[in-house]
């Protein structure tokens, strides 16, 4: 095991993190997953700490992988989902991680809608925060997520090339996964409606195509995005079945990748819209190992954030 | 107006109107400002400052304020705001009319100037275009000139309708009004917080592209050329918008411009991690529309540095950087950030006095801009070479939301006299 010191008091962006906490972090995660293996999936590494959920958007499977981890490290843990709007009606977002703040938590995880928020929480209180997404800025858990997955499966991510189909521009996964992919040493290019790719892409580091079949040439990972129905007030594209033929990954989109590619998606799919079924449900497929390594991601994040060593 | 006469002694005295740039000394007595040289004998006053290593200007004007009063008095008031304008060196002041409720009609006007007469600096409001700033029905502008307003302008929001700004000029040109037009095309910019790019990206935040100024530059570019009414564009922030401005200067159109120093000082860089100090509308944009704006002020393409001083307490700053108010504090470092450029050798001292003094009095047709002939007995006082680091404490205005606290300057204003009264000494 490495002898790297994780030095990091908060999870907000992966850009704070270098190539070695990630490796730290895949290699804490990887220990830990045969934990959630055993008929009794708990251990006591986080006995008396406090941690709470702090939701401010919906979230199913963020918010579960999140607390099952914290559960399987025996930490307390408290869901709070709130929504913006009340926030609206008086207490302001400070004010109530001031409250929370009050109560001694040791971890907040925070997921908000505005980007940026994590870091206001950073600055006004005293506990550890971990981005569970915020706005169109990062997703740092689920990016760790995936590189832990394509690593286990190719065995390294340097020199890999990773393909990113969709909408770029509001997707905080893909943010996140190009910001960790390019630290790894992989090769990251990105595909979508033009309108979906924001401007200077290429300077986080991934190279953008306006075809996905260019985008996904040779590629050893392809990952497609969730495409957002309700975004009604930007004219993006004209319809989600022009978008499935046009943008949509599917057997036919995967001829032109390595043939062992590995098909991701961060979830919740649109069947038929961003991948076609047979894809996401056929051998190529981790998507369900995805969800498996972000418990152990997130039981890693933890234990590192207060103060575990690296041989765990 | 002070009895007492007021001798200012050994200062460089610089009055761009006059053509003066000289050491000498200034004789302020019952509001006549009158220069002696260093050979000429100097007059007895009753009171002599010693000034020697300043430079003794015109009273700064600045023309593009949020005073907040009435509505939002918490943030900054007609006297607070004076207060802070004179720390900065500035004798007088115009403020936007985007108060809650507007400055739309007559009474509000008398009101700003009834509450002006317990201001240290001078108070000129500016009215509204548009009824209750709707953008449907033109303001009453010979009604609110009557009472003291300067200048038109919806500030804070664009006037979308062509037709109603393509009205306004028209019925400007019968009470020769100055319009002043906040350009921002609005459907480009839906929910953006800062400009649209290489950070916006990063930062993952809505952008709001520099088409959304650019386009909407040129359309009132073009209605001041089509109507024939002077237009004052503020707050212009990108490269492109002063090059469709020079063009239409040299065309003769009836143009004048603005600029703030953020937008010579900062790049949309300043954001960093999600700095709500540094979110205002126009955004701080890049590097190349810093030079380009540099380059605007050195050419005369912009004729004047206002600072769009936009007060906001923590309540407002304090928040979600999406959700956070546009604006921030500008009059108590403007002076310091224009030395800037004076020292950078892109403007000289008298092009600083041009823009920050001569060029707001000539647009606004106000008294003031010069130091002679009917000059105001407004005087500023700046020790070019004073240093100081500006912090929260020391914050004058009543709201601190300043990009620029904890930056140490070099040059500030160090005596403001207005009416012949001394309002300001830091000397």
């Amino acid at each position: 095991m490495t002898t790297h010191r994780f030095q990091h008091k908060h999870v907000i962006s992966l850009r704070d993190f270098s190539p070695e906490d990630i490796d730290l972090v895949l290699q804490v995660a990887e220990s830990f997953k045969e934990i959630s293996t055993r008929s009794i999936k708990k251990v006591p590494t986080l006995r008396g700490k406090t941690i709470i959920n702090l939701f401010f958007e919906p979230s199913t499977r963020t918010k579960l992988s999140f607390e099952i981890a914290a559960k399987r490290m025996s930490a307390d843990t408290f869901n709070i989902s709130a929504s913006t709007s009340s926030a609206k009606k008086g207490e302001s977002l400070v004010d109530t991680a001031r409250n929370l703040e009050a109560m001694n938590p040791d971890i907040i995880i925070i997921r908000h809608s505005s980007s940026g928020v994590p870091y206001l929480l950073a600055n006004n209180i005293k506990s550890s925060i971990i981005n569970a997404g915020d706005g169109t800025h990062e997703h740092p858990s689920q990016a760790l997520l995936d590189m832990m997955t394509v690593k286990e499966n190719k065995g390294t991510l340097a020199g890999l090339k990773v393909a990113i189909i969709g909408d770029i521009t509001h997707s905080r996964v893909a943010h996140s996964n190009i910001i960790g992919f390019s630290k790894m040493g992989a090769d990251v290019h990105v595909a979508g409606p033009s309108t979906l790719i924001p401007p200077g892409i290429e300077k986080i580091g991934a190279t953008p195509h306006l075809s996905i079949n260019n985008a996904v040439k040779d590629a050893d990972v392809v990952m497609a995005l969730r495409i957002q129905k309700e975004r009604q007030e930007d004219p993006l594209f004209p319809s989600l079945r022009e978008y499935a033929t046009f943008f949509g990954v599917s057997r036919k989109t995967l001829q032109f990748a390595k043939p062992d590619a590995l098909v991701m998606h961060p979830g919740p799919i649109n069947r038929g819209i961003e991948m076609t079924a047979d894809i996401a449900d056929g051998s190529q497929s981790v998507i369900l190992e995805q969800v498996t390594n972000g418990v152990a991601i997130r039981m890693a994040l933890l234990y590192l954030i207060m103060g575990g060593e690296g041989g765990a | 107006m002070s009895q007492e006469s007021l001798l200012l002694k050994n200062a460089r005295v610089i009055d761009p109107f006059s053509k003066t740039d000289a050491i000498g000394s200034v004789l302020v007595n019952k509001g006549e400002v009158s220069f002696f040289s260093q050979d000429q004998e100097l007059p007895t006053a009753s009171q002599e400052i010693e000034l020697s290593g300043k430079w003794l200007v015109p009273g700064l004007i600045d023309m593009h304020v949020h005073l907040r009063e009435p509505g939002e008095e918490y943030k900054e008031t007609i006297v607070s705001g004076a207060k802070a304008a004179v720390a900065g060196g500035f004798t007088a002041i115009a403020c936007m009319p985007n108060t809650t409720p507007p400055t739309d009609n007559q009474q509000a006007v008398t009101l700003i100037l009834q509450k002006a007469a317990q201001a240290d600096a001078k108070i000129y409001p500016v009215g509204t275009i548009s009824k209750g700033i709707q953008g449907s029905e033109i303001a009453e502008f010979g009604e609110m000139q009557e009472a003291g307003a300067v200048a038109f302008s919806d500030d804070g929001r664009p006037v979308s309708n062509s037709q109603l700004m393509r009205r306004a000029m028209e019925y400007g040109l019968n009470y020769g009004a100055t319009l002043i037009s906040h350009s921002e095309e609005l459907s480009l910019c839906h929910k953006g917080a800062m400009n649209e790019g290489n950070w916006s990206t990063r930062l993952g935040l809505r952008g709001i592209p520099r088409a959304a100024e650019e386009i909407a530059v040129y359309r009132d570019l073009a209605l001041a050329n089509y109507t024939g009414c002077p237009l004052h564009l503020a707050h212009i922030s990108t490269k492109e918008s002063v090059s469709l401005i020079r063009r239409a200067k040299k065309k003769g159109w009836p143009v004048t411009s603005e600029t703030a120093p953020h937008y010579f000082s900062l790049t949309e860089e300043a954001i960093g991690q999600y700095d709500t100090y540094a979110k205002m509308n126009p955004p701080l944009r890049t590097q190349e529309d810093v030079d380009a704006i540099k380059e605007g002020l050195k050419d005369g393409t912009i004729d004047v540095i206002a600072t769009d001083h936009a007060p906001h307490s923590d309540l407002e700053k304090t928040l979600e950087f999406d959700m956070a108010a546009n604006g921030i504090i500008g009059l108590e470092t403007a002076v310091s950030l224009t030395l800037n450029l004076v020292r950078e050798e892109i403007i000289s001292a008298a092009k600083m006095v041009e823009l920050l003094s001569m060029n707001p009095a000539k647009i606004l047709g106000v008294d003031g801009g010069k130091l002679f002939e009917g000059g105001a007995a407004d005087i500023t006082v700046i020790d070019p070479e004073r240093t100081y680091t500006y912090t929260r404490e020391n914050v004058v205005s009543k709201s601190k939301n300043s990009p620029f606290l904890d930056w140490d300057f070099t040059g500030k204003s160090v005596l403001t006299i207005v009416a012949g009264r001394v309002v300001f000494n830091d000397l």
